[in-house]
């Protein structure tokens, strides 16, 4: 089981979070921090996995992440799952992320936390994994995608051209996290 | 411009979406608190309007605030509006806000039921994915319990997409619903092999994650996934098989030697590293599950151990960790392996990486021997030297200790070096570890008898040095090494070569710095000293230099008594009386001087022995004893606040039973001192320290001057061996010990390999059993009487709602055993709803009544009581299985529009009796299956076998009702067998048409067998002749309610009888809140429904209108049925009358006499005679009586009836009968009957059986009111 997966970027900002077992708000602020204490502190040359936290889980829970630019992406599991099975399936997400959002930085996330959690959803569900298959993850995201854009029909138009405008406030998208040539983990590939 | 138009025309599109939100917030960094008030005053506002589209937007932006730690519950019913929206962009924002701020205690969620439903239903697959998805992370009891059905009918739905999620979220359903596993198993069994990988991904999934919790129960698809994984070629679906055969190997050994091959073979030839580190682990697991059974198995844990050298010995980080993970699971059966790469794992010590740096040191502990302990400590120690971060080392420390202490100083050779590798691990900064030290050094020092003088004498040296430790007086600090050696100093101190130096360093005023308990211990063992100090001097005759010491404890105890700490105050205060009293006598010189050295030392006699850990635990309770019971009237609340506070645990608990009883010694006779005796001493002591050196110097003094100053006072201390030097504590001395040690063993290998060399062995252990432990460990642990009696059972703190999840799912479904299908929620009348629930409920009900247009014919009672009693109502017959509307629940249909009772249904799986067989099947296959590879498991498989074949081979006595009770048995049973063929072909087809077909069955039921119940077989053939007969007999009865009873079994289930009481309502008013409840034997236990505790009463699942009655049935486990049984039981019940309820209850007894075990099975003639000859019944009875019918026929007609007998020949005047009890004793019966007297003759194979029918039978024949 997976208890919870959190992404947050190198100053420790939450850009997602998605917790599989109910804690309070607060608790959940918490366990960020924590997670992100223990995370940023090592080098990016050492291992992916810590041992849990003492907020979250316990010894039988495992903390497996990916650093990626300015984003972390942090999965809590349990011994049920693989570890290196788990870090693939953060490359699984990692790379649905950047097929759907086209080259993805940490803006997409930022602005489009809802997509995230979207895309998320068709990985994993209620902490189990539900898909690692990224072509048929992504066609479930498309066909979803497609039907929002056809419910909102002509109504939305006019809110689109609004955001269009609005965008346009922002002198330029700039993409500062521009995902890098994922590490090739080849050997460990299904 | 374009901007005001649009803006103009459609205000609501310029209301900020969440990316303005976000930007907003990132805009105000410097008040993002003031800010987001703001927003959340917006969105509130945006939450109060009509439309669903701002509604959404405002929930979507309460979902990122809720990311950024914001409390959202309060908009729950906001965010249920926006997810009951028809639009999928809506529902979807809806849900997600849902899954990640719902959460049990929202209370709206019961709210949801209908809608989920709706959405699970619905045409678009989206929508319930949205919905499947959203549930998975919210799913309460209640919700799984309603939805269960839905979610059953989506695992055959006929999208994959849908299959998927609905598998995947059954196992959040029986998480919170355990009832729905039995039922919903088969489904997930069958998508094992779902032509989708997804699906089958997922059931994979769901059942490794039961399996995980509760591996035994999921043995019997070992086969299942045994296929799976030689045909799969999904990694994920592979590596959970793997994994979950890893969990399964330790309950079944036959399994592991089964799957080594595969697993081999996978570890050769796979290229996936995370599937080969998997089946690494799992072969790991059936290595230590078998460790002899296999012949190669060496070669086996060589190919494992090889491969993880590669794994640790990559770049990879991850890889080095994993291999190392895996490498401790092989050190815990096969050390001698893992020994060989020690030179790798040392190496992983120094790994920049932390993680890795601390499963190298879990690999530590199994890889020491007596050789090397020494040296892997030694290097522990540098680390822990050059280890920044006192997490790492405190990390460090603990594992030496652990190292070192593992199986009672197992490795430990040299016990002076141990005792110095705990004095230098005192040096360490800043450890929380203090307490850890200090308990190793009492338990070496009391264990190790031998090592006690070295001990002591560290112990002396750490005190002179206090001052450098208690600087960190902070809990469980350092410091806490100062407990232990006062402790040993005092508890010891004939080791001491200078008690009175030691007495001086304890008394330094700095000493009460430390904390409250050290202090204690210190006062304690400050008078201990002085005692021994006395004594010495006693044996000496020099009795100045102990009055100056008595003197100084004077002067300087009284420090002590100010302390905050009470614990120190009051030992203070006796000590310092104590000391008084002493200095008192030794004024008065002769007989009582000396002998006040004798009284002093007695005071401390004896040897503290160590306790077991769990000596506590194990002290038996005296009986009669009840530790619950209070001795007095529970204290009022505010005395808890005096409560000494928790940190101060172990050790001061432990100081507080000696002191109290030290205290008490001292204090009888101690007597009071007068104010004039105090003055005097006064004056006596100034005198004294005038005339003493010590007190000019006082505490500043070291160690070394001191000796010397002693050497001044005399004979006190002439036995001082100035040639041993005191030992300052140091690196040095653990050094010196290995080097000698090392020195020791250069010189024994050189002997040992030139022996070697002529015999050519290289047996490493043979040299490690060489090395002689210096010092004797002392394994005797105090334990208390009578513990050997109780069992070492450790207390299992596993999560209860897995426990839950232990379920057996070999057993055959019983037909009672169906999910609960939706049903309109009905409100007892009786219970009001509570006000504020109102307007709620009427929502719901709106919701409700719509629905249930269209559910009509679908409507059921799912209750969950209802559904409870049927279930134990209808334990699994197969036969019965097989016609479910026959066995319909006997409830009379109560008039009256006010009863929650709706008509009850049945919707059986349709796979009830198919199911029932095909598991059965499943048992054998899989015995089968393992027993492939044993030879000598026909033996295991034929037992097994054999009830399947009973079952088809046995002649299935119908369970009819009315007219067709004459149907040709065998015949009939034919027909069935056939049926049941058939229906398991079919099985696949049915269960998709099952909605349907039960539907049908639900009306037909409902109408037409209303009351029926299953009716004894005995019943059935014997027409009803004489006097209407009815086994129904008195329970009990008083003036609100009446009992009637009758027991049912059947042949197939040796073990359950079912009790079926008739409750009347004899008042009128309504009667409710029945519930039955029995004393369980140790034969003889109700069943109670899941979960509850062997004396829950069990709820009788109806109320009772004025008047009316109806029947419960209640099962029984039945061990033996050899006796009968009487039980005792209570039935408790309130009666609801105008002016308010009466809680009463009736008492009853029960008795289950051997008839009724029997059954009446048909048995022909010439079965009758083979098995009468076939001298199996070797018990013969004889009874005789006059019956009160004075026909033959009556009374055959009696015991036929009564006692569950079948008339196999009858001829003039004599009849043969044949009974059959569940548990398979065969009875049979000559009854004879002449001149009104009936004499039977039984034979039996069991006796006691036999003769107690055979009483029974004559009860029923004499007796007129049963």
């Amino acid at each position: 089981m997976i208890k919870a997966i959190l992404v947050f970027n190198n100053h420790g900002k939450p850009r997602l979070s998605r917790f599989y077992q109910y804690y309070p708000e607060d608790m959940q602020q918490q366990i960020v921090r924590e997670t992100f204490h223990l995370v940023s502190k090592r080098d990016d040359n050492v291992c992916n996995f810590l041992e849990g936290g003492t907020l979250i889980g316990g010894s039988d829970f495992k903390i497996i992440y990916r650093h990626y630019a300015t984003l972390y992406f942090v999965f809590c599991v349990d011994s049920s799952e693989s570890e290196l099975g788990i870090l693939d399936l953060i490359q699984v997400f990692v790379e649905t992320l950047d097929k759907c959002f086209e080259n993805v930085c940490e803006l997409d996330l930022i602005f489009h936390v809802d997509k995230v959690h979207y895309i998320l959803a068709e990985l994993v569900m209620g902490g189990m994994v539900l898909e690692t298959n990224m072509t048929e993850i992504i066609t479930r995201i498309e066909e979803q995608n497609k039907l929002e854009k056809s419910e909102a029909g002509i109504a939305a138009a006019p809110a689109r051209a609004v955001s269009a405008l609005k965008e346009m406030n922002i002198p330029q998208k700039v993409k500062d996290m521009k995902l890098p040539d994922l590490p090739s983990i080849g050997n460990l590939k299904f | 411009m374009a901007l005001s138009k649009v803006k103009g025309t459609l205000e609501r599109v310029l209301d900020k979406n969440l990316q303005d939100l976000v930007r907003g917030i990132r805009n105000h960094k410097e008040n993002e608190t003031k800010y987001v008030a703001e927003c959340l005053d917006e969105i509130k506002n945006e939450l109060r309007q009509e439309n669903v589209a701002v509604k959404a937007i405002a929930v979507n932006k309460l979902t990122y605030l809720q990311m950024l730690g914001y409390d959202i519950s309060w908009a729950a019913f906001n965010v249920i509006e926006v997810m009951s929206s028809p639009k999928f962009t809506f529902k979807r924002i809806g849900y997600l806000s849902a899954s990640q701020s719902f959460h049990e205690g929202t209370d709206v969620l019961m709210l949801t039921t209908n809608m989920i439903r709706k959405d699970l239903g619905s045409q678009n697959l989206y929508d319930a994915g949205v919905a499947l998805n959203g549930l998975s992370c919210f799913i309460t009891a209640d919700l799984a319990r309603d939805l269960a059905n839905d979610i059953m009918t989506l695992m055959t739905s006929t999208k994959p997409y849908l299959r998927k999620k609905a598998v995947l979220i059954m196992y959040k359903v029986f998480l919170q619903f355990p009832e729905a596993l039995r039922p919903a198993f088969p489904r997930l069994k069958e998508k094992l092999e779902d032509p989708d990988p997804g699906v089958q991904s997922a059931a994979v999934n769901v059942i490794c994650e039961l399996a995980r919790k509760n591996p035994r129960n999921y043995l019997a698809l070992a086969p299942l996934f045994f296929k799976l994984m030689t045909s799969s070629t999904n990694n994920w679906v592979l590596i959970k098989i793997i994994k979950l055969f890893g969990a399964l190997t330790p309950l079944e050994p036959r399994l592991g030697k089964k799957l080594i091959e595969p697993l081999t073979n996978l570890i050769h030839s796979t290229s996936a590293m995370s599937l080969l580190y998997e089946c690494i682990n799992t072969v790991i697991a059936v290595l230590i599950s078998v460790s002899t059974g296999i012949p190669n198995h060496t070669a086996s844990i060589q190919l494992c151990v090889q491969k993880l050298r590669i794994l640790i010995e990559d770049s990879d980080q991850n890889l080095k960790y994993l291999g190392l993970l895996a490498m401790s699971k092989i050190l815990q059966t096969h050390p001698k392996s893992v020994q060989t790469h020690k030179d790798l794992i040392l190496q992983c010590l120094d790994d920049k990486d932390e993680s890795i740096r601390f499963r190298a040191l879990d690999l530590l502990y199994g890889m020491v021997s007596k050789k090397n302990l020494m040296e892997i400590v030694k290097k522990l120690m540098v680390h822990m030297d050059k280890a920044e971060g006192t997490n790492y080392r405190d990390e460090l420390l603990a594992k030496i200790i652990e190292i070192c202490s593992q199986s009672n100083y197992q490795y430990v050779t040299n016990f002076e070096w141990y005792v110095s590798v705990l004095v230098e691990l005192t040096r360490m900064e800043g450890t929380r570890h203090g307490r850890l030290i200090a308990a190793q050094m009492l338990d070496v020092a009391i264990r190790v008898q031998a090592i006690r003088p070295f001990a002591v004498a560290q112990m002396a040296v750490l005190l002179e040095n206090a001052h450098v430790l208690s600087n960190n007086s902070q809990r469980n600090g350092i410091c806490e090494v100062l407990y232990a050696a006062a402790w040993l100093c005092g508890e010891f101190p004939d080791h001491l070569t200078d008690p009175k130096g030691v007495l001086e360093a304890m008394l330094k005023p700095k000493i009460t710095l430390l904390p409250g308990h050290i202090q204690s211990v210190y006062v304690q063992n400050i008078i201990k000293l002085y005692a021994n100090i006395i004594k010495r001097a006693e044996g000496q005759n020099g009795l100045a230099g102990v009055r100056e010491v008595g003197e100084m404890l004077q002067e300087k105890l009284p420090i002590f008594i100010q302390s905050a700490d009470l614990e120190v105050q009051e030992r203070a205060c006796c000590m310092v009386q104590l000391v008084k009293y002493v200095l008192k006598s030794q004024d008065k010189d002769g007989d009582t001087a000396a002998a006040i050295a004798e009284e002093l030392a007695a005071l401390f006699a004896g040897d503290l022995n160590p306790v077991a850990p769990k000596a506590q635990k194990k002290v038996p309770v005296p009986e009669g004893l009840d530790l619950d019971a209070w001795i007095n009237d529970p204290p009022s609340e505010s005395s808890e606040d005096e409560d000494r506070p928790v940190g101060s645990s172990i050790f001061v608990t432990k100081d507080n039973n000696e002191g109290s009883f030290y205290h008490e010694a001292a204090k009888a006779k101690v007597p009071d001192m007068t104010p004039e005796e105090r003055t005097k001493a006064k004056e006596q002591r100034r005198v004294d320290q005038a005339h003493n050196p010590n007190y000019l110097k006082g505490d500043v003094k070291k160690s070394a001057s001191n000796t010397s100053a002693d050497g001044n006072l005399g004979n006190s201390v002439v036995e001082l061996d100035l040639s041993i030097p005191l030992r300052v504590p140091g690196l040095s001395s653990s050094d010196q010990y290995m080097k000698m040690e090392q020195s020791l063993r250069t010189k024994k290998a050189g002997k040992k390999k030139r022996k070697k060399r002529k015999k050519g062995g290289n047996d490493e252990s043979d040299e490690e059993e060489d090395i002689p432990q210096i010092h004797q460990v002392s394994t005797v642990e105090e334990v208390p009487e009578g513990a050997e009696a109780m069992s070492d059972k450790e207390e299992d703190g596993g999560d209860e709602r897995y426990k839950k999840l232990d379920i057996d799912l070999d057993e055959p479904l019983r037909p009672g055993e169906i999910l609960p299908v939706r049903t309109h929620r009905i409100v007892p009348d009786h219970k009001l709803p509570e006000p504020e629930e109102e307007p709620k409920e009427k929502k719901k009900h709106k919701k409700k009544e719509k629905e249930s247009k269209k559910d009509k014919k679908k409507s059921r009672d799912s209750r969950k009581e209802e559904r409870e009693k049927r279930k134990r109502k209808k334990q699994s017959i197969p036969g019965e299985a097989d016609e479910p509307s026959l066995l319909k629940e006997d409830h009379e249909e109560i008039a009256g529009d006010n009863t929650p009772l709706s008509s009850p249904r049945d919707k059986d799986m349709p796979s009830g009796g198919a199911t029932a067989t095909n598991s059965t099947d499943k048992m054998n296959d899989y015995e089968f299956w393992m027993s492939s590879t044993d030879a000598q498991s026909p033996s295991h498989s034929e037992p097994q076998g054999k009830p399947t074949t009973e079952v088809k081979v046995t002649p299935v006595q119908d369970i009819t009702s009315g007219d067709e009770a004459k149907v040709d048995t065998t015949a009939h049973s034919k027909k069935k067998k056939k049926e049941k063929k058939e229906r398991r072909e079919k099985k696949e087809k049915k269960s998709k048409k099952s909605k349907l077909k039960a539907g049908d069955y639900e009306e037909a039921g409902g109408i037409t067998t209303p009351s029926q119940e299953v009716v004894d077989p005995s019943q059935l053939e014997t027409p009803v002749t004489a006097k209407p007969m009815s086994s129904y007999r008195l329970l009990a009865e008083n003036a609100s309610i009446k009992m009637m009873y009758e027991t049912r079994v059947s042949p197939q289930r040796g073990d359950q009888l079912i009790l079926s009481v008739v409750f009347t309502n004899l008042t009128p008013h309504l009667v409710n809140n029945l519930e039955f409840n029995v004393m369980d034997t140790l034969n003889t236990k109700l069943s109670r429904g899941m979960g509850q505790a062997s004396h829950d009463a069990v709820q009788v699942p109806f109320v009772l209108p004025a008047g009316l009655s109806n029947e419960g049935q209640f099962a029984f486990s039945v061990d033996s049925l050899v006796q009968p049984t009487k039980l005792r039981g209570t039935l408790t019940y309130m009666v609801k009358m105008a002016e308010g309820s009466t809680h009463e209850k009736v008492d009853f007894r029960l008795t289950f006499n051997c008839s009724s075990f029997m059954s009446a099975l048909p048995c022909k003639s010439s079965e009758f005679a083979s098995l009468l000859s076939s001298g199996d019944l070797t018990e013969k009875s004889t009874m005789k009586c006059t019956p009160l019918e004075n026909s033959f026929d009556v009374s055959l007609l009696r015991i036929c009836f009564y006692n569950h007998f079948k008339v196999v020949e009858k001829v003039e005047g004599s009849a043969s009968l044949y009974g059959r009890s569940i548990q398979g004793h065969h009875l049979c019966l000559l009854v004879k009957y002449n001149n009104g007297e009936i004499t039977v003759d039984g034979k039996s194979a069991e006796g006691a059986l036999l003769s107690n029918v055979l009483a029974d039978i004559k009860t029923v024949l004499t007796s007129d009111v049963l």
